[in-house]
């Protein structure tokens, strides 16, 4: 809650190498409780805006250069504990869903996905 | 040398981005083995090397006719040069990604990198043979290629 009573938005920091993933995540997000803060295409991109900007919910790409995302997950959690990170990844093997979470992933989803199904798993993240 | 199955893993791969990234199926035809030279490609092609406990690559190679609808199908404004680049390396990396539901997390899949011309000549693995998946979709033509030890 801010001053005057309102409930704050929750802060939204988008990362992924492909600038049309990014779009499509950004777009297609309809949550009035989310506020985008930010968006990064690496790890160590991600890591640096998220010392800035603070956010409470991260989507998380896996495979990306300089820095992957299970390695970025790590960190972030390290500076916040409290954040949830959807990761969303085309990575389809269980291990390495299980391994995410253990990192500290709160929600996993498959590349492709529809809106409904990414509008799902943030409102489950989220809630 | 890829197997049958093995095979249809990414033909079920590249079913599946169609029907949902761009919702609308594309048709698939009857994958063949390429037996002299490398296959042709289209404009646009993303390749995703494979390590682990398989080596190779796999392209995806379309025109940028097709990729262009694909873009307006998922609400894509930009239809750049970089944004084409782009979609060829994301749906290479959907469909490489995808496959380790069936090879485990030792296929392991690098970053795309992109080809792109008017003829471009994808470079040849080493110690592989390339099977080229025919993909159909609306008024175009598209292939994926793997090319797997």
């Amino acid at each position: 809650m801010n001053a005057n009573g309102a409930k704050r938005a929750m802060k939204l920091m988008i990362v992924d190498d492909s600038n049309i993933m990014r779009r499509r995540i950004e777009r297609s997000q309809q949550f009035e409780e989310l506020e985008l803060v930010g968006t990064a295409c690496n790890g160590l991109e991600a890591i640096e805006m998220f010392r800035k900007m603070d956010p409470d919910v991260v989507t998380m790409d896996l495979t990306m250069p300089q820095m992957d995302g299970i390695e970025c997950i790590e960190n972030i959690v390290k500076i916040k504990p409290a954040v949830r990170i959807l990761v969303i990844s085309a990575l389809a093997d269980k291990a390495t869903a299980v391994e995410a979470m253990e990192k500290g992933a709160n929600g996993f989803l498959n590349k492709p996905f529809t809106d409904r199904q990414l509008n799902e798993a943030i409102a489950e993240l989220i809630r | 040398m890829i197997q049958e199955q093995e095979l249809k893993t990414f033909v079920e791969g590249t079913t599946n981005y169609f029907e949902v990234a761009a919702q609308q199926p594309a048709s698939i035809g009857s994958p063949y083995l390429v037996t002299e030279g490398t296959p042709s490609c289209h404009e646009y092609t993303g390749m995703i090397s494979i390590t682990g406990k398989r080596e190779g690559v796999v392209y995806f190679t379309a025109p940028k006719a097709m990729l262009t609808v694909l873009l307006m199908k998922m609400q894509e404004s930009d239809f750049s040069h970089e944004t084409m680049r782009d979609l060829v390396g994301e749906v290479a990396n959907t469909i490489s990604g995808n496959a380790r539901k069936d090879f485990g997390r030792d296929f392991v899949i690098s970053v795309p990198s992109v080809l792109s011309g008017e003829r471009p000549e994808i470079p040849s693995a080493a110690g592989t043979r390339s099977f080229v998946i025919p993909i159909n979709w609306r008024s175009h033509s598209a292939k994926l290629i793997v090319a797997l030890k």
